[in-house]
């Protein structure tokens, strides 16, 4: 076999390009929003309600204003524009002014010389409620038990999936009721931002760590009552997002505060407030029905979903729709019930997390297909493979499956990875289940094997056209980048750049300040950005090559038509005609913008039927999880995973990808809960919200299936959140499989196991 | 807010008394959580980081180790410890992160003393004895004395911590936490063993599983008429078991979000009766 061999390794599509941020990061010199400072800057900080529900009777800022240091102090009187904001439906106050309707609400902020006078200033706003009983179980919302707590009501969306034979059943029949707990996105770079206001008076700029600039955008012009292009956002160093950046938080807030003051204020928020200042995953419940054949293929499924949405709308709707076209899995069904609810109540609101109801889904039916296999008498990896679903299959939306969807091979190249070794006879203790704390020895030690599949849908979904722009300039012999999408750990930055490398063949790529001054990338959320803003700077790219190759063709005479990239030079396909793009571009500048879009999706009608997907991607996991039976403590020792990738654009980023959904997901499995009693949460902190630490984390063994996505522009499907999804699953159905005990409930607790 | 930085004991308990709501500093791995969170404010600390004598590892008599109170468990955790207080070694790998192991001591876990403070149960099950120096006398108080409630002990505010003493025990001795996860996690609940073969006894302590580190005396007592506990005794699985429950019934737990009461008693069980075991194992 032939190999191309280069003449340098350059940093193009399918090499291991280092992120351009990396070293910044690692050493500390990289800027996050937080660590940005203004001349002249005051700080603003957020007075949050301590009451899940109740009535505001007064608010009297005087002795705040009074104290020395103040600059201001805002309530929703001072909120010009729209007092709501949201992103699917706009009903969350930028200030509470008449109820309260979560522990952590925004009521008053102020702005000051010093965290520290805000903070006291914060203490003297006097404000009078009536403590009203909040509404924190769902089921009371869709019982009608409980009155509204909002004027939309307290069902924010409510849908049923209609799909077959409603009577169909099968001699297999399994069922359980799922739990699934609250889970932080905890990402590091806590929020933050600075808004200088413009000289006028009659404008802001914004610098905000954020998924979306343009959705940020348009709620906070809304908001201020300013025309969109006089407030413009350009994106902070941002340290991880996973969701948690979809909604506003204090973006508002902040530009209110700089126009009132007229003063750069700086707001950042501390893991606390983190903790009450961003949506959550919603904690869901979910029944499952499976009705299967004798040999454990799946006849039908009744579901029934309910996803605590909390105070306000956020992304509810979408989750739910989300978790609910799901419901089968990557598994082949024709026959479904289907009944779903996202509900509003005084628990925190809830909205994007990477899996986006996905992962509740996910929880469910593969806990429901290793019952299937149990009651067939067949392996849990035969059950998936004779289940698995594949192109072309219909879904119970009734939409087909279109994009690739090599189900079968996920599994049986998750299974041909090798298991570890069996636990030596003289172990490393640290290894063991409890860690440091040396509960264990080996012979106290069980393993368990369990195994998690699961279908992730890419891009959003239901008509929504979440279209990405970018914009190439060749001037000076250097390529330049422009777009708006969110760099938020996922590394954009670093495939931008070998994107236009590979279609340009030159090797100086800089991107440009990442802003609202360029059309909208949509947001850096539904495993999208590859795709989306990859296919808007590929596209770019190909029209500034087209003129490119126009210029160079007429300087030398051959039509245009016949050049292409090769490496760094611009050959043509027939003739002997070969120069550098280097040098063929002297003098030559271009630029272009690329507008990418995505195939037409359509809303569900009442019976949940529509195509509402774009795309889907796929991946199995299978977790090895050694278990202290006795006191409930485990340790993920590996995960074996193929993923479903389409095309791998960047190995290093791929796989970084992987090891950290997995890492997610692990903690949703056994450790990370919010833990919410009478709609307050009883541990915002990452002293008691655990997280993975290196003990924790387990082996990978990652398998990446390339098989080239025809729909996708680069042929490569979104990864980010396929990781984090069937991973939950696969470590639960390992410890159930070492305890032999049903586990209904995620994350699962020591106490859940051994006791 | 001005910061004394004390280079010798004296010099520190003159600044204590000195100034009344000062507060002693050494890692800071407590007191710079609880300022940053507001909880307190004072108004002058007094840092002893930099007082030689308190970083000191002394044998001052035959059965006696003495740990200066300004010692890190990144130093803990090694030898001469590790094999003459091998439970205090263990308790303090599972302190923290390497970042709050090099920084936090034994005079800081005692100073707050928190029925979770990894290194206050192998206190209690060694019998250690605290020294406290203040700008007119010293004492010497034994660790039962010692802490009286949920991060709460004795010490008057013109008294440091000085050094703990340690017996060194002929026998075998053991620590075992669990946490939620397996590195860096507040102990959910704690016990360390120590099996004495010269006396032919057995100490156990507690952590959190109550306000104070608790000490099973029953189930000591209990085991002791069972057993002779001399080296190379063999522990029946039943005897381990019913100590174990001994051991949980002595316990006086709580529900939190960090776990149950139930859990808890259960996990003092386990704790109990595995440590024992392996000491005569
Ligand atoms: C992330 C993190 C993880 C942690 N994990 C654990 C853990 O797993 N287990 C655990 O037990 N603890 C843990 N801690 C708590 C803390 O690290 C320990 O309690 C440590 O021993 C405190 O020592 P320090 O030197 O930092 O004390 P400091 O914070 O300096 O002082 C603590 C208190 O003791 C007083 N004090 C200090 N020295 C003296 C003295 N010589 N005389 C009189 N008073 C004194 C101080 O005034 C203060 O009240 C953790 C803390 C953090 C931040």
């Amino acid at each position: 076999m032939s190999t191309t061999v280069t003449a340098r390794n350059r940093d193009v599509l399918g090499n291991s390009a280092l992120r351009p941020d990396g070293a910044g990061k690692v050493s500390g010199s990289f800027e996050f929003t937080s660590d940005m400072h203004a001349d002249n800057m005051l700080w603003g900080a957020t007075l949050r309600s301590p009451h899940p529900y109740a009535r505001i009777v007064s608010i009297d800022t005087s002795a705040a204003l009074a104290l020395a240091g103040v600059s201001c102090v805002i309530t929703s009187q001072d909120v010009p524009g729209k007092p709501t904001y949201g992103l699917i439906s706009s009903d969350q106050p930028v200030f509470a002014s008449d109820f309260v309707r979560y522990v952590g609400e925004p009521v008053a902020a102020v702005a000051a010389d010093h965290p520290e006078t805000c903070r006291r200033a914060l203490a003297l706003i006097q404000i009078e409620y009536e403590v009203l009983t909040p509404l924190t179980d769902p089921e009371d919302a869709i019982s009608g038990k409980f009155s509204p707590i909002h004027p939309d009501g307290n069902i924010i969306r409510h849908q049923r999936i209609i799909r077959g034979d409603q009577s169909a059943t099968g001699p297999i029949v399994v069922e359980g009721l799922y739990e699934i707990g609250m889970q932080d996105q905890a990402f590091l770079g806590l929020e933050a931002a600075l808004a200088i206001p413009d000289s006028d008076g009659a404008g802001v700029h914004l610098h905000v760590a954020t998924q979306w600039l343009h959705e940020d955008l348009s709620q906070i012009s809304a908001c201020l009552a300013l025309p969109a292009n006089r407030v413009r956002l350009t994106l902070g160093g941002v340290g991880g997002a996973f969701g948690a950046r979809e909604d506003i938080s204090l973006q508002v807030h902040c530009c209110l505060l700089a126009l009132k003051a007229n003063r750069p204020i700086k707001m950042q928020y501390s893991r606390e407030e983190s903790f009450f200042g961003h949506v959550h995953r919603h904690p869901a419940k979910i029944f499952m029905r499976h009705h299967a054949d004798a040999s454990g293929k799946i006849v039908k499924i009744d579901a029934r979903f309910v996803f605590d949405g909390g105070a306000y709308t956020s992304t509810s709707p979408a989750v739910l729709i989300n978790g609910i076209t799901h419901t089968q899995g990557p598994y082949k069904c024709d026959n479904a019930t289907v009944d779903g609810f996202a509900i509003r109540t005084n628990n925190p609101p809830c909205g994007a997390m990477r899996g986006f109801g996905v992962v509740q889904a996910c929880f469910a039916h593969e806990s429901q297909m290793d019952k299937i296999a149990q009651a067939a008498g067949i392996s849990p990896i035969e059950v998936r493979l004779i289940n698995a679903m594949a192109t072309g299959d219909p879904l119970i939306t009734g939409q087909t499956m279109e994009s690739v969807a090599p189900v079968a091979r996920c599994i049986t190249d998750t299974a041909n990875i090798p298991l570890p070794e069996p636990l030596p006879e003289i172990v490393n203790e640290l290894a063991l289940p409890g860690g440091s704390g040396l509960t264990a020895e080996r012979s106290n030690i069980v393993r368990g094997i369990g195994w998690g599949v699961s279908m992730k849908n890419l891009m959003y979904s239901e008509g929504f056209d979440d279209f990405a722009t970018a914009r190439c300039t060749i001037r000076d012999g250097k390529v330049f980048l422009k777009f708006a999408t969110s760099e938020v750990g996922q590394g954009f930055v670093t495939l931008a750049p070998q994107i236009a490398r590979s279609v340009l063949g030159l090797d100086d790529v800089e991107i440009e300040p990442i802003d609202t001054q360029v059309g909208s990338a949509g947001s850096t959320s539904a495993s999208r950005q590859t795709w989306m803003s990859g296919g808007a700077v590929d596209g770019a790219c190909r029209l500034v090559r087209e003129q490119m190759f126009k210029h160079v063709g007429s300087m030398h005479n051959i039509d245009p038509l016949r050049l292409v990239i090769s490496d760094t030079d611009i050959v043509d396909q027939i003739g002997t005609f070969r120069i550098s793009v280097q040098d063929a571009i002297e003098g030559f500048s271009c630029s272009e913008t690329f507008e990418h879009h995505h195939r037409k999706t359509e809303e569900l009608d009442e019976n949940g039927q529509g195509n509402c997907h774009t795309a889907f991607a796929f991946v199995a996991h299978r977790a090895v999880v050694d278990v202290d039976p006795e006191l409930g403590l485990v340790k993920v020792v590996q995960i074996a995973t193929a993923q479903d990738v389409g095309r791998v654009l960047n190995p290093l980023s791929a796989i970084g990808q992987l090891e950290g959904g997995i890492a997610q997901g692990l903690g949703l499995a056994v450790m990370e809960e919010i833990v919410m009693k009478d709609g307050k949460v009883k541990n915002p902190s990452f002293t008691d919200y655990l997280l993975p630490t290196a003990l924790d984390a387990p082996n990978v063994v990652a398998v990446m299936i390339e098989e080239y996505e025809p729909q996708a522009p680069l042929g490569a499907k979104g990864i980010g959140e396929p990781p984090c999804i069937s991973v939950t699953p696969a470590i639960v159905a390992a410890i159930r499989d070492a305890i032999g005990k049903d586990l209904l409930r995620i994350p699962v607790r020591p106490q859940d196991i051994c006791l | 807010m001005p910061m004394i930085i004390a280079t010798s004991v004296e010099s520190a308990v003159s600044a204590l008394r000195d100034h009344p709501d000062a507060r002693i500093i050494q890692g800071g791995t407590d007191l710079m959580v609880e300022i940053n969170f507001n909880h307190v404010k004072p108004s002058t600390m007094i840092s002893i980081r930099d007082i030689e004598s308190l970083k000191k590892i002394t044998q001052p008599s035959n059965g006696i180790i003495r740990i200066g109170s300004g010692v890190p468990y990144s130093q803990l955790e090694q030898e001469p410890i590790l094999s003459v207080v091998p439970a205090l070694a263990q308790a303090s790998r599972t302190v923290g992160s390497p970042q709050i192991r090099a920084a936090g001591t034994l005079g800081g876990n005692l100073g707050t003393c928190s029925p979770a403070g990894d290194t206050l149960p192998v206190m209690f099950a060694l019998d250690a004895t605290v020294h406290l120096q203040s700008p007119s006398d010293a004492r010497e108080v034994a660790i039962h004395d010692f802490m009286v409630g949920v991060k709460k002990n004795i010490r008057r505010h013109d008294e440091i911590i000085t050094a703990v003493d340690f017996p060194i025990v002929r026998g075998w001795q053991g620590y075992s936490k669990v946490g939620v996860r397996n590195a860096m996690v507040i102990s959910v609940a704690s016990a360390c063993l120590v099996a004495d073969h010269n006396e032919g006894i057995v100490r156990l302590a507690l952590g959190s599983v109550g306000p104070t580190i608790i000490r099973c005396r029953e189930a000591e007592s209990w085991l002791h008429s069972v057993t002779s506990l001399q080296q190379g005794e063999k522990i029946s699985s039943d005897i381990a078991k019913e100590f174990g429950h001994r051991a949980a019934k002595e316990s006086s737990p709580i529900d939190d979000h960090r776990s149950t009461a139930e859990y808890r008693r259960h996990a003092i069980s386990v704790l109990a009766s595995r440590l024992l075991t392996k000491a005569y194992s």
